[in-house]
């Protein structure tokens, strides 16, 4: 069982760029232990920024930042990055066209038991109603980093969500097709479409290998890039398929399941069903839990599976 | 001095730490600092309890630093709001309403919190409206240190200034810790009473450790008319234990069982000296 965090492999990607890059630039509040990111600020304190306990000022400063041709990575909780500093993500990076990279941490229901004000569950409906902003939702460690790499290459506004907890490996370190905003194909099949994003991914897969011992192929897309949604994959395997089944750790409005129907229906029309966070408060407990009670488990997708099927 | 008030403050203490350890997590740095605040607020300053939780005329509490839960849950169950054993029992358990923040389904909590930098704003909506309707009410908000830095924290503080809210006052837990260590290093607060007094506000300060001295702070904010009142309660984060005591490591650390031991030991040692003092 992997042990690694995806936001800790942020870091060590980071570390690495900010050697030769100086236009790097971290910046935390009150959060780098959460983010994983204290060893940034301990090995480049001059390219780190510190703002305390200020969300809209960490995303500001970030902004300003960037317009001075810095390449800031602001890590905040996914909670209060993407709603408390929701305004400055909009206005100040997306509208702006800064090239701030939000890192939204402990996304979804990372943090269990702390409740609502620290879960976001409208994380990926909030950015992605943001012209100009792109939203990522990578599934593993190494896609992780494949991702921060590929980042670091352009010059754009990204919100990228990750989780607290470890993630069981999807990929290895010498197996990890990436291409930046195209789902990873992580199997092919004709009877059922699985799209998943983030920490979905993992158990949509698993979903998939119970479905094939009962005869039921299915693809599984790895949709990492929620927006720009790989469009041309979700036609392509929802036409060779009966049905659609989206997986994602968010409210059921505005986020992957939406997007997903909105293409399927408009282009290959097909029964979708969407796997999400109910809409109320989500039940108090770990994500395993959590993910069990309301069938976000591999068994729990396959089942949902095959009632899509009969 | 209250040397019982003081023996039960380690009692709560206790409390406190055994929720944390059934739960298997919690902010106990934090507990531990806004303890006596808490206590002096619920058991002598404010007219609340389980008979008249409903009453408009009651006054109101919000702990705007709702990390720091499981000392507010210890204290609402001494006041009869539920029965300790229920908290402790079902703290962050699987399907639970006792969660790691304040949850305003639970008998006592007025207002949900976690996002800090909200309950300031929401105090001067409840004081605004204590002077719209003539109620008695009087309106508590309890913050951290660290949360200051939120800016909605100082558009409430202009408001509360501006509606000249008498009726209101908050409580600054000024433990110096915040999680990713001491706040004057993280994001400086400098003077705090200045900047209050900048603002507007009428300011007091206490030692928030000691009953005598919050009982003369709050006396006092009662007192003062025409402005709101904040009071820089000077704490210790940890407060009851040197293992844990002024150690920014304690602000969500769950104590090993060896360190719970240890912790346990030292406030009943507080609480013998307390009664001896
Ligand atoms: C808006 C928001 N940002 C970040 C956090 C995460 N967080 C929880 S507690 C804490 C530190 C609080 O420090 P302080 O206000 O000094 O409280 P205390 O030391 O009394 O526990 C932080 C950053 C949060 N709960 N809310």
């Amino acid at each position: 069982m992997n042990k690694i965090p995806n936001r800790k492999v942020i870091c060590d990607v980071l570390i690495e760029k900010a050697k030769d890059d100086k236009d790097i630039v971290v910046l935390c509040s009150d959060s780098r232990g959460s983010a994983s990111l204290t060893a940034f600020f301990d090995t480049y304190p001059e390219q780190s920024v510190e703002v305390g306990i200020a969300e809209q000022d960490l995303v500001g400063i970030s902004a300003g930042l960037a317009k001075a041709g810095k390449k800031p990575f602001a890590a905040s909780p996914a909670s209060f990055l993407s709603t408390r500093s929701f305004e400055q993500c909009k206005v100040d990076v997306a509208y702006s066209n800064t090239n701030v990279k939000l890192i939204g941490i402990s996304g979804g229901i990372s943090y269990g038991a702390l409740g609502m004000s620290h879960h976001s569950c409208q994380d990926i409906a909030g950015m992605s109603a943001i012209p100009n902003m792109r939203v990522y939702l990578p599934s593993d460690r190494f896609q992780t980093r494949k991702l921060i790499e590929a980042l670091l290459q352009d010059e754009k506004p990204a919100y990228i969500r990750t989780g607290r907890n470890p993630v069981e490996d999807i990929y290895s370190e010498e197996c990890c097709p990436f291409e930046m905003d195209k789902a990873t194909v992580l199997r092919e099949g004709t009877d059922v479409l699985i799209v998943a994003t983030g920490e979905m991914v993992r158990p949509a897969y698993d979903a998939a290998l119970l479905l094939e011992k009962e005869g039921i192929s299915a693809t599984v897309l790895d949709m990492y890039c929620v927006k720009p949604l790989d469009k041309d994959a979700v036609i392509k395997y929802a036409e060779q398929a009966k049905a659609v089944i989206t997986v994602e750790e968010h409210s059921p409005f505005g986020g992957l399941g939406s997007m997903v129907s909105q293409v399927v229906g408009e282009y290959c029309p097909r029964k979708v069903k969407n796997i999400a966070l109910p809409d109320s408060h989500v039940i108090t407990g770990t994500s395993k839990e959590v993910f069990k009670y309301y069938g976000m488990d591999g068994e729990g997708i396959a089942k949902t599976a095959k009632e899509v099927l009969k | 001095m209250d040397k019982a008030l003081k023996a039960l403050s380690y009692d709560y203490r206790m409390d406190t730490v055994n929720m944390i350890m059934s739960g298997g997590g919690g902010h106990i740095g934090g507990d531990m600092s806004e303890m006596e605040i808490l206590m002096q607020l619920y058991l002598k300053e404010m007219n609340i309890s389980p008979e008249n939780q409903d009453d408009p005329n009651r006054d109101y509490f919000i702990l705007s630093k709702g990390h720091a839960v499981e000392s507010f849950y210890t204290i609402l169950a001494h006041k009869g709001f539920y029965s300790l054993e229920e908290a402790t029992a079902k703290f962050s358990k699987f399907g639970s309403e006792f969660i790691g923040h304040p949850n305003n389904v639970i008998p006592g909590v007025e207002m949900n919190s976690g996002s800090l930098g909200h309950g300031l704003p929401v105090a001067v909506g409840l004081a605004i409206a204590a002077k719209m309707d003539k109620r008695p009410s009087r309106v508590y908000v309890l913050m951290g240190d660290g949360e200051l830095a939120e800016g909605s924290v100082w558009e409430g503080a202009m408001s509360g200034h501006n509606y000249n809210l008498d009726n209101l006052c908050a409580i600054v837990d000024r433990n110096h810790l915040q999680i990713s260590g001491n706040t004057e290093d993280v994001m400086k607060q400098d003077d705090q009473a200045e900047r209050w007094k900048a603002f507007g506000w009428h300011v007091v300060k206490a030692d928030g450790n000691d009953f005598d001295s919050l009982e003369a702070a709050f006396a006092e904010a009662r007192a003062h008319k025409g402005d709101p009142t904040v009071i820089i309660a000077d704490t210790i984060k940890g407060k009851g234990s040197p293992v844990m005591e002024n150690k920014a490591g304690w602000h969500h650390h769950l104590p090993t069982q060896e360190e719970y031991e240890q912790i346990m030991k030292d406030l009943e040692a507080g609480k013998e000296a307390a009664l001896n003092e």
